[in-house]
């Protein structure tokens, strides 16, 4: 059997996908550090785009994904399973309200970055694409695979999320590039 | 922890970023070459919703929850099967749909087609997999509506459908048409998917076993998610 084709979400998906709220992914009995994240989506002339959808994949805060392929022996969290979904606003703003989650091993058991998985759509994207996003304050990216294999540091930097205290919370700022010269890297997986 | 990695996306399948007949794709697409990523936990768990609670009605689009009125239009029933490439069903997974009325006006207010909206017409549904990988719903059947790619364009009657299967990589956002649709062949969005056969998998059958006397007609589309592969860390051969 072969792949069923990918098509744009167009410009209402919102009537489908968006009418719940989905951007919050922590509840008062979530365990771990409460941190935002939020960011703008931007075409190739550098405009917001208001008609995309962010959605996100995480692991909790021991570094266990809510997920029954992930046999490892760390907590796991009943009140948080790692998932959400933004739309963006009219100025291409998406936001969530989440945890930073712990590490999870990758090729050859290395120890990964703490990071979570993004998936971006939007009308214009026949394909969605995948990124993800990274923390600037984390020792862990220096020895992240991922992150070393994009070998240009200008492209790498595009997965590094910057953070600041708000309210004396952490807001990590993660604005999606779709084109332009400092394009968001993409993932082929 | 050994991995057991899902096939890569066909791109034989799936339309490119950039696909210039589709002017929004332009200053859209991604144009750098996409990063490989050999997958890891991040890429093969991804999310389940197994204690989703749908609400009665979810997957009957015909009549309004709020006024229990039934929308205009012509009724159908919509079956299908997931499953993966491997034709292994894929059960208990959610089904997103949304679609334009049968006047082919979506209630969004973008949408600004000088066509009616009708009240007891949303245009959203839900539904899970069962055990054998099929869903149902029931609606109404859309209405074609012009957008502003080129001149006269207008959209073949379609539905919207967003799918996770079991992975992060699985995930999969499209949309099905009905047969005999004379907009179809001029459709950029559907003509962007490289493939003839590709192109073809997206046109739903007319399914007289699935109609109802009656009542409505019915049409069957299934859908194939990412297959994954046999042993892990064997290289696809495909
Ligand atoms: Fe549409």
């Amino acid at each position: 059997m072969k792949q069923t084709p990918s098509q744009t979400v167009g410009p209402f998906y919102s009537i489908g996908l968006t009418r719940q709220t989905t951007n919050v992914l922590v509840s008062d009995a979530t365990e771990g550090q409460r941190i935002g994240i939020e960011g703008q989506i931007l075409d190739g002339d550098g405009k917001p785009v208001p008609d995309a959808m962010v959605e996100v994949w995480q692991a909790n805060a021991y570094g266990r994904y809510h997920h029954p392929d992930d046999k490892q022996e760390k907590p796991l969290d009943q009140s948080f399973t790692g998932w959400g979904r933004s739309g963006t606003d009219k100025n291409g703003f998406y936001s969530f309200e989440t945890i930073k989650p712990g590490q999870v091993p990758g090729a050859g058991d290395s120890a990964q970055a703490p990071h979570v998985n993004v998936t971006v759509f939007a009308r214009g994207m026949l394909v969605h694409a995948y990124t993800r996003i990274y923390f600037a304050d984390e020792p862990a990216n220096a020895n992240d695979r991922v992150l070393n294999s994009i070998k240009n540091k200008a492209r790498r930097q595009t997965l590094i999320a910057t953070g600041e205290k708000k309210d004396g919370k952490a807001v990590y700022r993660f604005d999606i590039r779709l084109q332009g010269d400092r394009e968001t890297v993409f993932f082929d997986m | 922890m050994k991995i057991q990695p899902y096939n890569n996306r066909d791109w034989k399948s799936h339309p490119p970023y950039l696909y210039e007949a589709y002017g929004s794709s332009v200053k859209r697409g991604p144009l750098q070459k996409l990063v490989p990523i050999t997958q890891t936990l991040s890429e093969i768990t991804g999310p389940l919703f197994s204690d989703i609670k749908l609400e009665q009605g979810e997957a009957d689009l015909t009549r309004s929850a709020q006024t229990g009125i039934e929308a205009m239009g012509e009724r159908i029933i919509v079956v299908g099967k997931v499953m993966d490439e491997d034709e292994k069903p894929i059960r208990n997974t959610v089904i997103e749909i949304w679609q334009a009325n049968a006047a082919g006006r979506y209630q969004h207010p973008v949408d600004q087609h000088n066509a009616p909206l009708d009240p007891n017409f949303i245009g959203a549904g839900r539904c899970v997999t069962n055990d054998k990988g099929e869903y149902r719903f029931l609606t109404i059947k859309p209405g074609a509506y012009p957008w502003l790619n080129h001149a006269n364009a207008w959209r073949p009657a379609h539905i919207h459908l967003s799918l996770f299967g079991p992975s992060l990589v699985t995930r999969l956002v499209t949309q099905f048409f009905f047969p005999g649709d004379p907009l179809i062949s001029l459709d950029p969005i559907l003509n962007s998917i490289p493939t003839k056969s590709g192109r073809r998998r997206l046109i739903a059958a007319y399914a007289h076993d699935v109609t109802e006397p009656e009542f409505a007609l019915g049409y069957r589309f299934d859908i194939v998610l990412r297959g994954r592969q046999a042993t892990p860390f064997e290289k696809s051969g495909r």
